[in-house]
């Protein structure tokens, strides 16, 4: 499911299977009043916690991320007059390195454009039901829980 | 106004870590009518792997976050939300 508004500087919010193509939210996002434009990424890393990491197998519920998305979204844009925001959240399984987040923030300033991005990316980690799962070198898997600071690893796994 | 207690079936969708706990991504949980989150959640925490849950799970309905004060209606789309951890 995707978003866009015209009333609003979220231009598009959508979770996504397919890789995210970043240049195409930038041209979303571009304008002729934009002075600065702010991209962040998140991105799969090889070590948590100390251990190796081989992939990140990502899960939503996706009717509701996709609303909690836009609606994170549209919060801070609401708050900043002037932003211009497209966003993309990736599900699925991730390989090291790759992009399972992307914001894109624009603005006529700098200040905005980086605090625009900085409070979307806080506030989606805090509200958007997105779930993450490790996958180890050794084999094993353990969803992220950033409560308890580590992963928890159930007995058993849904059929 | 006067309610008998009636029972009703409340399905509960899982994810993650909660889908895991229960082996299945779908509760259908017994309860009576009417129904706050609040009961609903101490059903959940009766059955089989209900254990595994911390004593409060945030809840989704209608894909909304709710109070555990609130009601659940017959056709609400009910959701159990483990801790979040997009990004």
């Amino acid at each position: 499911m995707s978003y866009s508004s015209s009333d609003s500087g979220l231009l598009h919010s959508a979770v996504v299977t397919a890789p995210i193509d970043v240049s195409h939210l930038i041209a979303v996002a571009q304008a002729a009043g934009v002075g600065a434009l702010s991209v962040f990424l998140g991105t799969v890393r090889d070590l948590n916690d100390g251990r190796a990491v081989s992939g990140m197998e990502y899960e939503a519920y996706e009717g509701m991320a996709a609303s909690e998305l836009a609606a994170v979204a549209r919060e801070v844009c609401d708050g900043t007059p002037g932003l211009r925001v497209a966003i993309e959240h990736r599900i699925g399984t991730l390989a090291i390195g790759d992009v399972s987040v992307a914001i894109v923030a624009a603005h006529a300033h700098r200040g905005p454009a980086l605090d625009g991005a900085r409070a979307i990316i806080e506030s989606l980690k805090q509200r958007v039901p997105i779930w993450k799962r490790e996958h180890y070198l050794d084999g094993e898997r353990a969803w992220v829980d950033p409560t308890k600071g580590g992963t928890v690893r159930p007995a058993a796994e849904p059929a | 106004m006067c309610y008998l207690a009636q029972a009703m079936t409340v399905p509960v969708l899982l994810f993650a870590s909660y889908a895991d706990a229960f082996g299945t991504r779908r509760l259908d949980v017994p309860v009576s009518a009417p129904c706050a989150v609040t009961d609903l959640v101490a059903a959940i925490r009766g059955l089989p792997g209900g254990d595994r849950l911390p004593p409060r799970p945030l809840v989704a309905v209608n894909h909304a976050f709710v109070d555990y004060a609130q009601l659940i209606q017959s056709q609400d789309e009910v959701a159990l939300i483990p801790p979040v951890a997009g990004g």
